[in-house]
């Protein structure tokens, strides 16, 4: 019980944010009415998806300097858990603009990055899925998903000066933090994000410690 | 003794290209094909289309013909080059290898597009310019990914799938930054994003030497 609280915590939060959610008041302005309220469950999805690929980074580097195998299979569970997240994320976020700027796909930066990002994030599940022997496949999707992730960032930020955005806060559009997210929506939208972020660790614990165990099982003699 | 070998390395490479005379004619004839192909298809088509059709056929080139850079070596061969070089001089050497194979490419392309499907340029130097940053850029990419790809077993149609999310941004600004010498619009920033460019093109130069070690012990 001890080790579990913050299990705990994440479901009261989820569960806070599910109801308060959908049952709050919200702020009523133009366009996007209610839709407004998918803001606890969009946002949060990328923020989540940000967190367990920088994780996923860390312990490839980890992996690099270290060379242990538990690293990689850490780096792999962040990664695939992120994926999940990302497609979420994807969803929510066309769902979304179907309502708001008319239709699911509509040439915003933030939408080609994302779909950049997963392409990339794909390509290293198939790279891994090419190589048989096991420490091979540790180190070469390792060094590449390092090189991908070093190189995206920049390219992430170039990608907005591209194209032009539709998001809040971008290209002359009023950030929600000016006045859409007013305290009603404060008080949801921060636990919401940490209830997410611990869903995300928790998903993607459960994943490493089965694959650690069976790393373990194939292993023994 | 960094130089020397650098060079070395460098001249055995191309000595080998020209010998080979049947992969580098193939090259040329895929360039050739390709250009051609989509005169067939398109005709003389409008500036905009022609600025993208041109990426896209330096994006075909640079994943076919780079491809070689690592694919083409032996295992074994490897090995050998382990014990007698640096890995930073052998990526090094790679590298600039390619960025010569590159540059002769792209400047026969940018020749047969110039010929087949109309010549749009208002400022050719500038043209000639970007067009040689970006085989630069794509080059030094795909020589990475090659050496990734020669680690796996479907080695070619991995080089795509790795390659082509990365270089969607490095082709966005690449056409960009080309558009401006074809058609006599003001691209905002022109001198900014040529300079990020540049540092982009360094920063994969450099993220290479730093992880191709890992890569090469086995």
């Amino acid at each position: 019980m001890r080790n579990s609280w913050w299990k705990v915590l994440c479901v009261v939060l989820l569960a806070y944010t599910v109801i308060g959610g959908f049952l709050m008041p919200v702020p009523a302005r133009f366009i996007l009415n209610e839709t407004i309220r998918n803001l606890y469950f969009h946002v949060p999805m990328w923020f989540t998806m940000m967190l367990l690929f920088g994780y996923s980074f860390y312990y490839s580097l980890l992996f690099l300097r270290k060379g242990d195998l538990i690293f990689d299979i850490k780096a792999v569970g962040y990664l695939k858990v992120g994926v999940v997240f990302s497609c979420l994320g994807m969803l929510t976020g066309m769902e979304w603009g179907t309502y708001t700027w008319g239709e699911p796909w509509s040439n915003d930066p933030k939408q080609l990055a994302t779909a950049i990002c997963m392409l990339s994030y794909f390509a290293y599940l198939i790279l891994r899925g090419g190589i048989k022997d096991e420490d091979k496949r540790a180190k070469v999707s390792a060094v590449y998903n390092v090189f991908a992730f070093a190189l995206m960032i920049p390219l992430l930020f170039v990608l907005p000066r591209m194209v032009d955005s539709l998001h809040p806060g971008n290209g002359g559009n009023p950030a929600f933090s000016q006045y859409d997210l007013d305290s009603n929506m404060r008080i949801i939208f921060y636990p919401a994000v940490i209830g997410w972020f611990l869903l995300g660790l928790w998903i993607s614990s459960l994943h490493i410690r089965i694959n650690i165990l069976r790393n373990k099982k194939e292993n023994a003699f | 003794m960094f130089l020397e070998q650098l060079t070395a390395l460098i001249k055995k490479d191309l000595t080998v290209e020209w010998r080979q005379k049947h992969t580098l004619f193939g090259v040329l004839l895929y360039v050739g094909a390709t250009v051609f192909a989509v005169y067939m298809m398109n005709g003389q088509p409008e500036i905009k289309v022609w600025n993208a059709l041109f990426w896209i056929t330096q994006l075909f080139v640079a994943v076919n013909s780079i491809a070689k850079s690592f694919l083409q070596e032996h295992t074994n061969r490897f090995r050998y080059y382990y014990t007698i070089t640096q890995p930073t001089t052998f990526y090094l050497a790679k590298v600039i290898y390619s960025t010569v194979l590159m540059l002769a490419i792209s400047s026969i392309s940018l020749l047969l597009f110039t010929v087949l499907l109309g010549n749009p340029l208002v400022k050719t130097g500038q043209f000639i310019a970007v067009s040689a940053v970006g085989s630069i850029s794509l080059s030094a990419v795909f020589t990475f990914l090659s050496a990734i790809a020669a680690r796996t077993n479907q080695n070619a149609a991995m080089m795509a799938i790795l390659g082509f999310p990365l270089v969607i941004p490095l082709l966005m600004i690449l056409s960009k930054l080309a558009l401006s010498a074809i058609a006599p619009v003001y691209v905002e920033g022109w001198l900014n994003l040529m300079l990020i460019m540049l540092a982009l093109t360094v920063l994969v130069v450099v993220l290479g030497i730093i992880l191709f070690p890992f890569l090469w012990l086995e």
